[in-house]
């Protein structure tokens, strides 16, 4: 459920754990509920900032914490999507639970996004640095 | 239960937990809890953003009926109504790469019944659950 306080970037920055892996950012979210509604124009504004710095930027999603998933996180990952494609980047998505990626096949948008299981095999995806 | 709430979301966050608490204590399973969580989510989002536009002067009734096998809930807005076959289908190929349209069909995804009245101002839920 949304919460009408926006938080700035750099406070949403604190709801994300970031590590980096060669040129990849690799992004989990902290909270089980951070997609939830109230969170979800921080978090996309945070990623956006992640990847608009960059040219070709490489960013790696991981929804091992994620038990819940809105219409509008779905929307905000699109836009990250969207923006990271203008740039010519590369997204890659995992450890989505079985729960979660049921909503991504009825929107299906399993076929929008590039979903791998693991971090370890979504990073053999990425364009060599 | 019977609840009126303000068009604000952490009322709605609180009914939707409410009807989630009732459905866990009539034993309804994890897959049940997590269509009815996004279903009634989508639909108190609905009512909240799309239909009172924030207004604080216009509220949301829910009324939600919870047994063992079924959830019943009706979740009213006093906003302008909709006409849902006017809804673009969020699946069609012009329309996948929108950041917004899918509430509507996470909601029908996720129950067994799902229908409109009051102009589109009151939308039904059921969720059977066995």
């Amino acid at each position: 459920m949304p919460d009408p306080q926006p938080l700035p970037p750099h406070q949403a920055l604190h709801r994300l754990h970031i590590t980096d892996h060669k040129d990849v950012k690799i992004v989990s979210f902290i909270e089980n509920k951070i997609l939830d509604e109230g969170n979800i124009k921080e978090i996309g504004d945070a990623l956006a900032s992640l990847v608009e710095a960059k040219h070709q930027p490489k960013l790696l999603l991981d929804f091992q914490n994620v038990d819940h998933l809105s219409s509008a996180a779905l929307g905000m990952l699109i836009n990250v999507n969207q923006k990271i494609k203008l740039l010519s980047g590369e997204l890659r998505l995992v450890n989505i639970k079985s729960q979660i990626m049921e909503v991504f096949v009825i929107t299906r948008l399993d076929k929008l996004f590039r979903i791998l299981p693991d971090r370890e095999k979504a990073l053999e995806t990425f364009s060599p640095a | 239960m019977k609840a009126t709430i303000n068009s604000d979301f952490s009322a709605g966050s609180e009914v939707q937990r409410r009807i989630l608490d009732a459905a866990a204590r009539h034993g309804f399973k994890a897959q049940c809890l997590f269509a009815l969580k996004i279903a009634v989510e989508e639909a108190l989002v609905n009512a909240i953003k799309h239909g009172n536009k924030f207004d604080p002067a216009k509220h949301i009734t829910v009324v939600a009926s919870i047994s063992p096998r079924q959830a019943d809930i009706y979740i009213e807005d006093e906003g302008s109504g909709f006409d849902r076959s006017q809804v673009p289908d969020p699946l069609a190929k012009e329309n996948l790469e929108k950041s917004t349209g899918r509430g509507i069909l996470l909601i029908e995804s996720y129950m067994s019944q799902v229908s409109w009245d009051h102009g589109g101002r009151r939308v039904h839920l059921v969720k059977k659950c066995e």
